[in-house]
């Protein structure tokens, strides 16, 4: 099969997608990747030079409101579904880890 | 004059004050109790259910009119936000959390008096075509439990299969409302990108998602399209044009009706049962004064391959809010990197982290324009070539399947198999363009086969129209006595 995701490469995108894989897993999802991607070999082999891309299928623009403080949600009924909390605020694991 | 549909007469007689919304309820939570084994229900929500009905009951009592889908039971798909009860996605990684706000369709289905009474089974954060990405275990075919239901919205169209509910909403990135309806052999419809508000619906790919009804038939699914689309100022891709009425549109009949099959997705890759279903119902139509005619629309054989770069894309995005720090799983780490890693790999399925790689790296700088920028290309050309094809037809045909409901486990170790369920479904989410899938009799072993309605963008009246007429040309066809057009039984 031609190689068009390599196993480095799926390393690299679980990396920057927040997702641990182990050794089997990062074989068996390197080979299923690829056959999508060959798959979509037809799209990337078209001839698209001048044709504008569509992220969307109606023309949005912005929607704007009136600056003014409405509809926030219970403070106290959002961090109830929390993990965990402390004085009011989300509370995670230390950013840098054990104080030295 | 006979009710087209389930929850058309359960509204009528709730509203003429013939039934009670309490006694309706009580049934439909008896059919999801002694349907169980089916697994379409993650939730079942019996005691608000009965609340509700109670003060339906009371309110015909005043004299008061609770609305259009007076006392009909609903079945939510289950990334459809509920306040304070569970909204789990079918993923670990949401399982227990209790959203603190309702999604507008709740809002717009109890102002029209329906009622809600569970949450169904779906493949995880919607991605899938068979329910087997479920994290709780797959829902079964009514039809037949040793097939699949079709997905992602698969506890939603056994739910209405099963005669359980006669209405389920679900949701539809790629075909995920009209695939499963039709494995099922029950009506699914997506409106068009911006009719009903997403605002409350859990987002996979937000350029693509849309809300749908899953319904008996088509004149229901009418109905409760017409109560749940409307501008929403809530959701900033909410269309301003008001949804109408439907009900004028589906006694019209086709005469002098544009059909187009497309020939792109009816030919290579389809079954032949199903070919044979598709050819059946254009006859049918043609019968009815429709002109019928074979259309080409050339981009669409790409849209699959665009489909699959652009909803991972757009997932990988959606995805990455689930971090274990504000709700859901959380799996403790010393670092808040590591749980957030930790929480990520244990809460998501392999579909979702397949779904999330493809998307990074489609996305990802090196491979963006060959992939992603690319797809988004193919994107103008199936809106081109939709355009094209619209000015020769007012509607489109194809089939909503390329095969019947397949065997538990047939695709789970293949994912590209898998995706190719979606074949004929992803270019109406490319385009916006609003399709529904009407049963149109039976394929291989029976089995039900599913014939999809496409119409240009704000178009649903006429896919409406077109949709009616194919499935009283089915009810025409049918032996005498055989029922209506719930496929399936609850105890199978």
């Amino acid at each position: 099969m031609t190689e068009r995701i390599s196993r480095d490469d799926v390393a690299h995108v679980a990396w920057l997608a927040r997702l641990s894989l182990r050794a089997d897993e990062l074989e068996r999802f390197t080979l299923q990747l690829g056959d999508v991607l060959d798959h979509a070999a037809d799209v990337a082999a078209l001839d698209l030079e001048g044709v504008p891309p569509t992220s969307h299928p109606y023309p949005v623009g912005n929607v704007l409101r009136a600056d003014v403080p409405d509809g926030a949600l219970d403070r106290a009924e959002v961090l109830a579904q929390a993990p965990e909390t402390e004085e009011g605020q989300f509370r995670v694991p230390p950013v840098r880890g054990e104080a030295p | 004059m006979t009710a087209a549909g389930p929850a058309l007469a359960i509204a009528a007689a709730v509203r003429g004050g013939e039934r009670s919304a309490t006694s309706v309820v009580e049934e439909s939570l008896a059919a999801i109790a002694s349907g169980a084994e089916l697994a379409a229900f993650n939730t079942v929500t019996a005691e608000a259910a009965l609340a509700r009905a109670r003060r339906i009951d009371d309110a015909v009592a005043a004299g008061e009119d609770p609305g259009c889908l007076a006392g009909v039971p609903v079945a939510l798909k289950d990334n459809i936000c509920t306040r304070g009860v569970a909204t789990t996605c079918s993923s670990r990684i949401l399982e227990g959390w209790e959203p603190p706000y309702d999604a507008t369709v709740v809002g717009r289905l109890n102002a029209a008096g329906g009622i809600v009474v569970g949450k169904t089974n779906m493949d995880e954060f919607a991605m899938g075509s068979s329910t087997e990405n479920s994290a709780f275990g797959p829902t079964l075919n009514p039809c037949d439990p040793a097939r699949v239901p079709g997905g992602s919205s698969g506890g939603s169209a056994a739910a209405v299969a099963a005669a359980m509910t006669p209405v389920a909403l679900g949701s539809d990135t790629g075909g995920s409302i009209r695939q499963p309806a039709a494995l099922c052999g029950v009506v699914g419809m997506k409106p068009t990108y911006g009719r009903v508000s997403r605002y409350g619906l859990v987002a996979f790919a937000s350029s693509l998602d849309q809300i749908g009804p899953i319904t008996c038939t088509v004149a229901d699914a009418a109905l409760v399209y017409s109560a749940i689309a409307g501008h929403d100022p809530l959701d900033s891709t909410s269309i301003p044009e008001p949804a109408g009425d439907m009900s004028g549109a589906l006694g019209e009949g086709v005469a002098g009706l544009r059909v187009g099959i497309v020939a792109e997705l009816s030919g290579e890759g389809i079954d032949g049962d199903v070919s044979a279903r598709l050819g059946a119902a254009a006859e049918s139509l043609a019968s009815l004064g429709a002109e019928v005619g074979e259309v080409s629309v050339p981009a669409a054989v790409y849209g699959l391959s665009a489909y699959f770069l652009i909803a991972p894309a757009e997932a990988s995005s959606n995805l990455a809010r689930y971090d274990g720090v504000r709700y859901g799983l959380r799996v403790p780490a010393a670092t808040a990197a590591d749980m957030n890693v930790a929480t990520r790999t244990a809460g998501f399925g392999d579909e979702v982290k397949r779904r999330i790689m493809l998307g990074t790296f489609a996305l990802s700088a090196g491979y963006y324009d060959a992939y992603y920028g690319k797809a988004l290309k193919v994107r103008t050309l199936v809106l081109r070539d939709f355009a094209a094809a619209y000015e020769r037809f007012d509607v489109l045909l194809a089939p909503t399947s390329p095969t019947v409901a397949f065997r538990f486990g047939e695709r789970t170790g293949n994912p590209l198999a898998m995706y190719l369920s979606d074949a004929c479904t992803v270019a109406s989410n490319l385009a916006g363009h609003p399709a529904i899938s009407v049963p149109a009799g039976s394929g291989a072993d029976g089995l039900p086969v599913g014939v999809q309605v496409m119409a240009p963008a704000l178009g649903e009246a006429v896919m409406f129209r077109a949709a009616a007429a194919l499935e009283r040309a089915q009810a025409d066809r049918r032996p005498a006595g055989s029922g209506g057009a719930t496929a399936g039984s609850a105890s199978p």
